[in-house]
């Protein structure tokens, strides 16, 4: 029998958020930069299955930073290239 | 000049035959090269068509000189096909997921969907592999059982057959492999990433093999007379002579066995020719017993055409000499031999406003013998790009035909600026721009206190020196890469460049304590230093003459308004801090640019720490910092002159109290092993928690043998004070430490191996001069004697298994990192900080969103803080912090 357990709770896992399409269209405005441009995730990572991202979504993380304190990140979703 | 060329496309894929033949100017029969005439054979692998080497002859395919052809491809009709070893993988995995007799990919329709990237989904998915297909099934398109196919290197491929439960092995032809590749559709291979416009899989299987240009191989003559081919060309000597012998047995019928010898014999000529270092084949020789160097192997490696030839370039304007030490340079400058400054030159354009002295530097010419002579020209661009070499008798006619629009070749001179550079180039400060002087002697002469950021010493190192030939050059050279820049390491945030060695023993000497001293003894001080008057002397003696201290010689130097207080290298960091009565004098203290109490030692200006540096940079910039550090190395090199400063093998000795409490401490060390050794052996010695009794028994006298060598450096140290030089280097940061000292004048101490004492060696014993089973420590590397007073014959090779591993783990450390240096460099050349404040690769994908996820410059931060807060406050309270 296992447990399902929320990652993001985890201390060392930083916060995941899917981005409206509305939030994406502004970050590739105000970075000047097409979809392919924005660093990646795998569909399959465990952040990004549990805030229910799908291929193509982009993810906010905002993560502990220790020069800044606190850091944003964007993270466009993609298929998992197998092996 | 031309306009560079803009590529449109690359298109990477495989020749097909036809390609091949197409692009043959000539199908080639005859392994010979030339005749008795020495002349080339037609259809011989060095026929005219195929380009020229010999001068006077002209290309039969496009009617040049030697010079001018560039050499075109010949061909051979192989008699059966062989493989090529470049894509024995690609066979491989070709073989193992398609069908044995239709040819088709070994999925149903359905399964072709699942695994396979579908149009819709274009970020990602991948092409299908073997693991994609379970093996040993039968084709779901006609039915075939499939067999497993086996792979052997270099280039055998077999099916494996079931018949009554034996394996048997088939071998497979290179031409049975070709028809079943030929037998994939077009539609499986895009499945399988490859594009079939480009790359049909039977074009890995060669039937026609392409003859490279005879200028791609070209023979040289000997001393003798004697030609001398190509490695190449060797090796197609031999893939034609057998192609010949097999068509000659075919024709001729022979058995079936001769037949399967001589298409072996030909696919191993092939194998080499492409590629002399593969797996399981043995490599291809000459008669010398020399590995041939066939087309892989030009390419490959340090000296291959990628790395050697095309990353690996020379070039021109730059120069490499050993380099030497000048203190009395600035940091900025470096001092290059005469010889060098009239070999290189920096173009200049002739305009109206400098008419008349281009002039004057063409008539002077090339000659310049000594060092007062002024810089000369070598060379003078007309304005049709005509360069003219400047000697003898043209130099006149040449200054008189001078007008705007030429350029003329100046030689270096003072003032010049040149980019320094020291290998092997690790980080940016391996490459500084220096202000040119020069001088006479045939080195480069630098400022020892630039020797920290490229890792120099003057052992014989060499450092390279290139000259800037255009405006724009040398502005960044001046703005961005000019040493005083580059005061402050990215790497740490501190300033990099400073004292070390005598100028920190210098100017602790001069600033240790409080001591007087003349007018004269202060003029010889700072007679390197500009100033306009000295200061109020700090007193005046019974007679009248006044006195300055040498913390006001220090002072002069800093700059007015500087405000600090730290504590220098030398604080032991006592229980309680006396802070300005310190009795070590380590508590430094400036006020308003006056040091009044403490030392200066490595903590205050040395490289990697420069705490005054570091302030005097943020406070007052990076050129009042250069020059502190010129001020600096001056004035502690005269410092360091006024006493003299030597060290010698009697600064090692001490007096015969000392040596009487050394030997009774290592006897008391050694009693105390010994009864420790008793007590294990009766069994009555308490195990740590979590250890074997052996364990705790080793851990003791460790530890007892470590207490007593530090015992016997507190008693050295004790009868060495300041007045020793090796105790001064240690104290003041300059160089060494006080265990070496220990060493050299106390007890050396145990040697260990991997952190444990010496184990190894016979049954049960280190040395056959022990017994079995000592535990004492002299037989197991504790070494009582000191450097000075000698080891013992055991002890010295006790030593020498310690001073291995060091030596080894040096050696291994250096390599590894050299590695993983050039990974990382090879992973983030390219990546650079957009105006935006990402960092971005070069096709303007983000990899960060602001740098360092904060954006601040570690250069411009002060330690891995953005801001120097403590500092600050420090320097307007005036107080420590
Ligand atoms: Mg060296
Ligand atoms: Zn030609
Ligand atoms: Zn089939
Ligand atoms: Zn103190």
């Amino acid at each position: 029998m296992s447990v399902r357990i929320n990652v993001l709770d985890h201390v060392m896992v930083p916060n995941h958020q899917v981005m409206s399409e509305e939030e994406v269209q502004n970050l590739l405005r105000r970075y000047d930069i097409t979809f392919d441009q924005l660093p990646r995730i795998y569909h399959d990572d465990p952040g990004v299955r549990q805030v229910n991202g799908k291929v193509g979504d982009v993810i906010r993380i905002v993560r502990k930073s220790q020069t800044a304190g606190i850091a944003e990140a964007y993270r466009l979703v993609v298929r998992r290239p197998k092996k | 000049m031309p306009s560079p060329k803009r590529i449109g496309k690359i298109k990477f894929g495989l020749l097909s035959p036809k390609e091949i033949r197409t692009m043959s100017v000539r199908k080639i029969i005859w392994a010979d090269t030339y005749d008795d005439d020495g002349f080339p054979y037609p259809q011989g692998l060095m026929d005219l068509a195929l380009g020229v080497i010999d001068p006077g002859l002209r290309c039969k395919t496009c009617d040049q000189k030697a010079a001018d052809c560039p050499g075109h491809f010949g061909h051979i009709e192989l008699a059966k096909p062989v493989i090529h070893v470049g894509y024995t993988r690609l066979i491989r995995k070709l073989l193992r997921v398609t069908c044995r007799s239709c040819g088709r990919l070994l999925l149903s329709p359905d399964e072709i969907q699942k695994v396979s990237i579908t149009a819709e989904d274009e970020l990602g998915g991948d092409y299908l592999t073997e693991k994609d297909i379970k093996k040993e099934r039968s084709c779901p398109h006609c039915g075939e059982q499939q067999l497993k196919v086996n792979f052997e290197k270099p280039t055998t491929f077999s099916e494996v057959l079931l018949e009554d439960g034996k394996k048997n092995e088939h071998k497979l032809t290179p031409a049975d492999i070709r028809a079943r590749l030929e037998r994939i559709p077009d539609s499986d291979l895009r499945l399988l990433g490859i594009n079939p416009e480009v790359a049909r899989p039977e074009w890995t299987i060669l039937t026609v093999l392409p003859v490279p240009p005879v200028t791609m191989r070209p023979s040289i003559i000997l001393e003798n007379g004697q030609r001398s081919e190509d490695d190449l060309t060797h090796k197609l000597v031999d893939i034609i002579r057998i192609n010949q012998r097999f068509k000659e047995n075919q024709d001729a019928g022979a058995p079936q066995l001769i037949i399967e010898d001589l298409w072996e014999l030909l696919q191993y000529h092939v194998t080499t020719y492409l590629d002399n270092e593969v797996a399981g084949c043995p490599p291809a020789r000459h008669r010398s017993g020399r590995p041939l160097k066939t087309l892989s192997q030009r390419l490959k490696g340090k000296d291959g055409r990628f790395r050697g030839s095309l990353s690996g370039k020379r070039v021109n304007f730059s120069a490499r000499t050993v380099i030497s030490p000048n203190p009395n340079l600035s940091v900025t400058e470096v001092g290059v031999p005469l010889s060098i400054a009239v070999e290189m030159t920096v173009p200049v354009r002739v305009t109206a406003h400098n008419l008349e002295e281009m002039r004057a530097l063409v008539l002077r010419g090339p000659e310049r013998r000594t060092l007062k002579d002024p810089c000369g020209a070598n060379y003078v661009i007309r304005p049709d790009n005509r360069r003219i070499r400047l000697g003898g008798e043209n130099l006149e006619t040449i200054a008189e035909a001078l007008e705007p629009g030429y350029t003329v070749e100046r030689q270096l001179r003072d003032g010049d600026i040149v980019l320094f550079n020291r290998q092997p180039s690790l980080h940016r400060m391996s490459i500084m721009a220096h202000r040119i002087k020069v001088m006479d002697g045939k080195t480069f002469r630098l400022n020892p206190a630039v020797c920290p950021p490229y890792n120099a010493d003057f052992d014989g190192d060499e450092m390279n020196l290139h000259v800037p030939q255009t405006e724009e050059a040398r502005a960044e050279a001046a703005i961005l890469v000019a040493v005083q820049e580059n005061i402050l390491s990215p790497r740490f945030g501190g300033p990099i460049i400073g004292g070390i060695h005598d100028h920190i023993s210098g100017i602790f000497m001069l600033t240790h304590d409080l001591r007087w001293f003349t007018k004269s003894e202060v003029l010889y001080l700072l007679k390197f230093f500009e100033f306009d008057r000295l200061p109020e002397p700090g007193r005046i003696e019974e007679d009248g003459t006044p006195r300055w201290s040498n913390k006001q010689v220090f002072s002069m130097i800093l700059p007015d308004g500087l405000n600090m207080v730290f504590r220098a290298s030398s604080c032991i960091n006592c229980d309680e801090c006396r802070h300005t009565d310190c009795e070590r004098d380590a508590f430094v203290r400036i006020i308003d640019g006056q040091l009044q109490t403490g030392t200066v030692d490595k903590k205050s200006i040395g490289a990697f720490d420069g705490a005054i540096l570091n302030r005097i940079i943020r406070q007052y910039g990076m050129d009042r910092a250069s020059r502190f550090i010129d001020d600096l190395t001056r004035l502690s090199i005269r410092a360091i002159m006024i006493d003299g400063f030597s060290f010698g093998i009697d600064d090692e000795d001490l007096s015969k109290t000392e040596y009487g409490q050394i030997a009774d401490e290592l006897v008391k060390a050694k009693d105390d092993v010994d009864r420790r050794i008793r007590i294990f052996e009766e069994g009555q010695l308490e195990p740590m928690p979590g250890r074997t009794p052996e364990e705790t028994l080793e851990m003791q006298i460790m530890q007892v043998l470590g207490k007593a060598r530090d015992r016997t450096g507190e008693i050295a140290g004790r009868h060495l004070g300041l007045g020793n030089s090796a105790v001064l280097m240690a104290v003041s940061g300059a160089r060494g430490s006080m265990l070496n000292l220990t060493q050299m004048a106390g007890c050396i101490g145990q040697q260990s191996v991997r952190g444990e004492r010496i184990m190894r060696g016979y049954e049960e014993r280190t040395l056959p001069h022990f017994r079995r089973g000592d535990r004492g420590a002299d037989a197991h590397g504790f070494i009582l004697h000191s450097y000075k007073s000698g080891l013992s014959p055991t002890e010295f090779f006790f030593h020498a298994i310690g001073g291995r591993e060091g030596l080894v783990d040096t050696a291994v450390r250096t390599s590894q990192s050299g590695y993983l240096q050039r990974r990382l460099i090879n992973a983030l050349q390219d990546l650079k900080v957009a105006y935006d404040g990402t960092v971005r690769t070069t096709m303007g994908r983000i990899i960060q969103f602001e740098y360092g996820e904060d954006g601040t410059d570690p250069m411009k931060g002060s330690f891995g803080d953005p801001v120097d807060v403590k500092g600050l406050v420090e320097s307007i309270i005036k107080e420590e912090v």
